[in-house]
């Protein structure tokens, strides 16, 4: 159990930076899960925890200590790869033991080792296999007992599931969360899957292009996203943005062809945002009711529990998803409604949050 | 792609059923020719009849080239060379592929430049060197003056000498010295995936540990292929163990094979010489026989 502190990390390659001034602190026993989209530095920054990659600037302490110049095996990470990077010529057994075999730990101490962890993982009776012989969940388990056996201070995760078919994603998922709960072990876990994000973190960070855009628990960055970016990267389907702009007595929208009565406090005249709404936040009511907006189905998509209704509105493409049992035919016309609560401003120029519209009128008139 | 074609399987199979004729020919005229007596095997044309003085023509090219002792310096120079080449290969490729260190571009055209030059071609300076292995840091010292300044100072005339002519190591030790095993590591090692690597530095092993436990065992099929065409290379080497064995305490099998051959005007003993070329060729198609198992247990278990 240790605590994670990053301060000011950053990495670049020759030509690029990759990573851009990462400030996180991880405490002890925390899940955090990075999240972001291929390419935003997330197992970059992971790797540079691992001592995997070089930090190029600021500095990394594990419990305090600074790890910098330490060499993995001294940092007391362990780590579970995407591709479970098992060696293929070692049995299970050989496998999970390796790590204490390099250490010199004595054969018994290590059959016994090995033993519990695979009692723990339920690999027992698969000890002596190779890992070609296994499945994908097996193997994901092998990998991850391998990384439990050191009794290492934080477990590192890199996209450990995502090689895995849907069904055993879910079900590994709440397994690495139930070991999590078992093991309390600092963990920090990476993935580009927002379900798999959302689920497993005690505190997820967003990231992008190397940049942190927002730490919070799962709730929060649903809840109230700090950029546009974390607004659309999270939640499925994803937030609809219609820009606006600022004008005396509201916003205008798409084009001036509808506006959001708010007050604007405080923003200039002219400015402009964007209005983001949460398909599942959006209500349909019929067409031509006050207060709705009017947009014509285009697409209807089934999802059994639910659909998700994309729409037209005035041009711009709006999705609404919704579990009551209303299937429109695409080409009719509906009436959308929102509330103020779900709706988040952000401004168009930096893609930062506006908490400015909070203390308007609970029902805007459209 | 499974093309299901009767004509072009037909084609297809003669081709092969020729191609075959072509290389097993050779071979089965040896093994006839082998069995004639002194007359038959001069008749024109030769018998395709096999004869009945097989043992008696093997016994004799036995003794007549003293193969027993030969076939032993050819067996421990074949296994020299390629238990060499197999190390010497995996380290430097080892070296090239998983080290940033500088002049590392510089030293893998280095080896990259021995391609080109084959023993053939270098085999006089190369045979200098074997002649007096300590002749090049020889020619060092005199040409920077050292010797001299050392025989100055000390009174000690500076006179390196280490010969390997007629010695086993000199018979291997130049045959290892080429790149091509090196490549072939070099590619396998490029598709080790690095997630390989980097899973053994957080288990705590170092460099040469992940070498050991974890590269060497993964081209256990590579080592076995490198090995078998090293020993063919090496058993069917003539110009260099020629020239080097002066002594016929360390000739090989493939270049006493020549004392087999009738000289002109002397008895034309095919019979015995061909004997003789059956039994060298033995070894080899031992070898390959042998290895070809793991080759197929290597394409059948791509362990990756």
């Amino acid at each position: 159990m240790a605590s994670i502190t990053i301060r000011d990390v950053k990495k670049s390659y020759a030509k690029s930076q990759v990573v851009h001034g990462v400030d996180l602190d991880i405490a002890s026993g925390e899940f955090v899960v990075i999240l972001g989209p291929s390419g935003c530095g997330k197992s970059t920054l992971l790797r540079m925890i691992a001592g995997l990659e070089e930090i190029s600037g600021g500095e990394i302490a594990i419990d305090g200590t600074v790890v910098n110049k330490l060499e993995p095996r001294e940092r007391g990470c362990a780590m579970v790869f995407q591709n479970y990077a098992l060696y293929p010529h070692m049995s299970v057994a050989q496998n999970i033991g390796y790590s204490l075999k390099v250490a010199g730990v004595p054969a018994a101490e290590r059959t016994r080792r090995i033993q519990a962890v695979a009692r723990t993982l339920e690999l027992e009776h698969l000890l002596d296999r190779k890992p070609m012989a296994l499945s994908g969940g097996q193997r994901q388990r092998v990998a991850m007992g391998r990384a439990m056996i050191r009794e290492p201070k934080v477990f590192l995760f890199d996209e450990p599931l995502s090689n895995l078919d849907a069904k055993l994603r879910v079900q590994m998922r709440s397994e690495i969360r139930k070991l999590h709960r078992r093991l309390n072990a600092t963990s920090v876990f990476v993935t580009h899957d927002q379900v798999e994000a959302m689920t497993l973190a005690d505190r997820l960070v967003v990231m992008n292009g190397g940049r942190v855009e927002q730490v919070g628990t799962p709730g929060e960055i649903y809840n109230r996203p700090a950029s546009r970016f974390v607004a659309t990267f999270v939640g499925a389907p994803a937030m609809n943005i219609l820009e606006g702009t600022v004008e005396l007595d509201g916003i205008s929208l798409l084009g001036g062809s509808r506006r959001l009565a708010v007050q604007r406090a405080g923003l200039a005249v002219g400015a402009q945002v964007a209005v983001g709404i949460r398909p599942e936040a959006v209500r349909l009511v019929a067409p031509g009711t006050a207060g709705a907006l009017d947009a014509t189905v285009d697409l209807v998509e089934e999802l059994g529990a639910g659909r998700v209704i994309y729409v037209d509105l005035d041009g711009a493409s709006f999705s609404v998803m919704t579990s009551e049992a209303v299937h429109p035919d695409p080409g009719s016309t509906v009436g959308l409604r929102f509330l103020l609560d779900d709706m988040h401003f952000f401004s168009s120029q930096t893609g930062t949050r506006l908490e400015v519209f909070k203390a308007s009128v609970p029902e805007p008139a459209l | 792609m499974v093309e299901r074609t009767p004509i072009l399987n037909f084609v297809t199979h003669v081709i092969l059923f020729l191609g075959f004729l072509m290389a097993v020919a050779p071979f089965v005229i040896v093994a006839i020719a082998s069995s004639h007596n002194l007359k038959d095997v001069n008749d024109v044309p030769m018998s395709l009849l096999p004869g009945s003085d097989f043992w008696l023509n093997i016994k004799t090219a036995w003794t007549t080239a003293d193969l027993g002792p030969k076939l032993l310096n050819s067996f421990i120079m074949a296994t020299g060379v390629a238990a060499g080449k197999v190390i010497i290969s995996a380290l430097t490729a080892f070296s090239i592929v998983y080290f940033r260190y500088p002049g590392r571009t510089f030293i893998f055209w280095l080896i990259f430049i021995t391609l080109m030059l084959p023993l053939e071609v270098r085999i006089v300076p190369t045979y200098a060197v074997v002649a007096n292995v300590l002749s090049p840091y020889q020619t060092i010292l005199d040409l920077t003056g050292l010797s001299w300044l050392i025989e100055k100072v000390s009174g000690v005339q500076v006179s390196l000498s280490l010969g390997l002519l007629n010695s086993y190591s000199g018979l291997i030790l130049p045959l290892i010295a080429t790149a091509t095993g090196t490549f072939l590591y070099r590619q396998f090692f490029l598709t080790v995936p690095d997630e390989l690597t980097e899973a053994a530095r957080m288990d705590g092993a170092g460099a040469l540990r992940f070498f050991i436990d974890v590269l060497l065992p993964l081209s256990r099929t590579n080592m076995a292929a490198l090995g078998t065409i090293m020993f063919l290379y090496a058993w069917n080497q003539y110009l260099w163990p020629l020239l080097i064995t002066t002594d016929q305490s360390h000739a090989t099998a493939v270049t006493e094979l020549k004392q087999l051959i009738p000289n002109v005007g002397g008895i034309p003993e095919w019979n015995i010489a061909m004997a003789g070329t059956l039994i060298v060729m033995l070894p080899p198609l031992i070898v390959i026989v042998a290895m070809q198992r793991w080759f197929v247990r290597g394409l059948i278990a791509t362990e990756k």
